[in-house]
């Protein structure tokens, strides 16, 4: 006991460890705060029951998949803004595959290899054209933001795409163990991530590049391989996404489809801790992050906020949340 | 040089020729496809110049799409350069593009102005789809088939004076002609299936009892009616979404049972504003008017199984 004590506090007073805490503190009060507000109107416990916490994993999950490889590029120093058209692009050719295969379990697998592997590429191509061209991140994804998003549109001539499939709807709203899968799934590739980033080389590798390139090159680090994994990575999770989105909906629409994922996906990172910076970042960080976000929407509407206002309250608890931690 | 010169007079001579064998040039200027709706205004805008092309070949047409009021303001000022003589506009905001089309108008330049309002007269024809209509309607369709009574929830757009409009009369109906049913809630949706199914999945936890749901958009209903069915629950009698999508006019028309009418708003009112652009910038009437129309405003039609037939375009994108 007399040993256990102060390695606790040490544990606790550990500011790096803490600061990674924060993220879930926000989290925490976040809830509380909801549950109030909703109880205050008359939707306490409405807000509390796990059906509805159920469906804040499950609204969360789809940003939430792509925010885990977007936590991989901002690391690396990059930002990836096309990720939203790309989602569009990715989802037409999916659903076109799917029904091209007849709609049978078969084309379900082909149209999701399809999608992960289109994604991968698409990621692979930005991550290219901005390490060998030399040209600022923000600047190529904005490009093929507008590229994916046109490519899509002319893909559907601005309609939707209806799957003609008998089973790719129950899989896209189908639950394991009363959970989601879209929530299984984004567990599954959050603990992959997790791996990835903190036990394996490639982690160590682009939290140096994004930290100091110069100093990465040195040390014989691939600092333009580092980075263009990490936009093929984040490139296959918009793919992952694409395909369980396109499922539950058995449907997309071309002009609409993955709209503001860029926004929420990066926001998911920076309120997750994930500085814009660079250089460290935190998966589960991330993955709390996403469901922050996902958490004001739905306390949005059980509260039943001005509808005019509600972008008010949401850029507060955002700014709020981002506050809490830099305050420590 | 002298050739040159002979060069230069004829192609300056050309458009003063093709003007006097009667060749007109009609600018289309729209939003990008930015949700389901405008996405039927793209198609229905290349539909009608399809048809006028085969028609008249007399007639050029300039179609031009933007993102947003500050790129569509230069769309008409090129527009405006190259030498239309009509400009068929959706404005993507009133205020904005107002001075620019002003100036066109000014010009001489025959305007039509779709959907979107000016706001001063700058246009020889203003033709609409009917936004009030269309939340009245639904109001009264949805009142009398509740019998009157009920706990109904609303789906609304994106918030802006369209949605506004729709919302009001669609709630001055019910309080004034249906005081028995009770509105729930009403939350934005943006026009949007995957946020219709979000918000839709809230209200499913709010409520433990719903008699019906207004969505709106037919885009917005894709989303309930997923969320619906997946709760498994079975107490909402109707689905009522508006614009009249042809996914939604199949199920009327298939006797689905939450899914038994539709309210349009109809994408092809761009069509009828690029024809009476032609008609406009040839100088000609419109055929059986015998004065032109100031102001035309497209009815937002009740569709049920009876006349679904009617308005089902199986090959349009909306």
């Amino acid at each position: 006991m007399a040993v256990a004590l102060p390695q606790a506090r040490k544990f606790l007073l550990d500011r790096q460890r803490l600061q990674g805490l924060m993220p879930l503190v926000a989290l925490v009060v976040l809830f509380v705060v909801s549950a109030m507000i909703s109880r205050s109107v008359g939707y306490g416990r409405e807000f509390l029951q796990p059906g509805n916490l159920l469906n804040i994993l499950r609204q969360s999950s789809y940003s939430g998949i792509v925010a885990l490889g977007m936590t991989f590029v901002i690391i690396g120093g990059g930002i990836d803004l096309s990720v939203g058209s790309m989602m569009a692009f990715v989802g037409v050719l999916a659903v076109a595959t799917l029904n091209a295969g007849g709609g049978g379990y078969g084309a379900v697998a082909l149209a999701a290899a399809t999608a992960i592997a289109l994604g991968a590429a698409l990621g692979t191509a930005n991550g290219v054209i901005i390490t060998k061209g030399r040209i600022a991140p923000f600047i190529v994804t904005l490009g093929s933001m507008s590229i994916f998003r046109s490519l899509a549109l002319w893909q559907r001539q601005g309609g939707m795409i209806q799957s003609q499939s008998d089973v790719y709807e129950p899989i896209g709203s189908s639950s394991m163990l009363g959970i989601p899968t879209p929530v299984w799934i984004w567990i599954l590739l959050a603990v992959a991530a997790s791996v990835l980033l903190n036990r394996t080389r490639y982690g160590r590798h682009i939290c140096a590049v994004g930290s100091n390139e110069k100093v990465a090159q040195y040390s014989a680090i691939h600092v333009d391989r580092a980075r263009i994994i990490s936009y093929a990575i984040v490139g296959a999770m918009v793919g992952v996404s694409a395909v369980l989105w396109t499922a539950r909906l058995n449907s997309m629409s071309s002009t609409n489809f993955g709209k503001d994922v860029e926004l929420d996906t990066i926001a998911a990172a920076v309120i997750g801790g994930t500085p814009l910076t660079g250089g460290r970042g935190s998966i589960w960080g991330t993955v709390i992050g996403a469901i922050i976000l996902g958490m004001i929407n739905n306390m949005l509407n059980m509260a039943g906020v001005d509808v005019y206002l509600q972008g008010t309250v949401k850029g507060l608890v955002i700014i709020a949340a981002v506050l809490i931690q830099r305050k420590l | 040089m002298k050739k040159t010169l002979l060069v230069v007079l004829a192609s300056l001579l050309m458009p003063a020729f093709a003007v006097a064998q009667g060749k007109v040039k009609v600018g289309v200027s729209i939003p990008t496809a930015d949700h389901g709706w405008t996405g039927g205004i793209n198609w229905w805008a290349q539909k009608a110049i399809k048809d006028w092309k085969a028609k008249d070949p007399n007639v050029e047409f300039l179609l031009v799409t933007a993102d947003n009021p500050q790129k569509q303001v230069s769309d008409v000022e090129d527009l405006m350069s190259k030498g239309i003589n009509a400009l068929v506009i959706l404005a993507h905001d009133s205020a904005p593009l107002t001075p620019v089309v002003k100036k066109a108008f000014d010009k001489g330049i025959y305007v039509v102005s779709v959907d979107r309002g000016l706001t001063e007269k700058a246009e020889n024809v203003y033709i609409a789809g009917d936004n009030p209509g269309l939340g009245a309607q639904s109001a009264e369709w949805m009142g009398k088939a509740l019998g009157g009574k009920g706990d109904i929830v609303v789906l609304e757009g994106i918030p802006c004076v369209i949605n506004t409009e729709r919302v009001e009369a669609f709630k001055a109906v019910m309080s004034k002609k249906y005081p028995g049913i009770k509105i729930l809630d009403s939350q934005p949706a943006y026009w949007d299936t995957q946020k219709g199914l979000q918000i839709m999945e809230n209200y499913l936890q709010k409520y433990k009892k719903i008699d019906a749901v207004w969505a709106q958009d037919d885009d917005v209903l894709i989303g309930v009616l997923q969320a619906y069915k997946e709760s498994k629950r079975n107490d909402v009698k109707i689905m009522l979404g508006g614009a009249g999508s042809k996914i939604m006019i199949k199920k009327v028309m298939e006797g689905d049972p939450l899914v038994k009418a539709d309210v349009t708003y109809p994408p092809n009112m761009i069509a009828t504003g690029i024809t009476l652009g032609v008609y406009g910038a040839q100088n000609k009437g419109v055929p059986g008017f015998y004065q032109g129309p100031a102001k035309i405003v497209v009815a937002a039609d009740l569709i049920t199984k009876e006349n679904a037939k009617k308005y089902y375009v199986p090959e349009s994108v909306f």
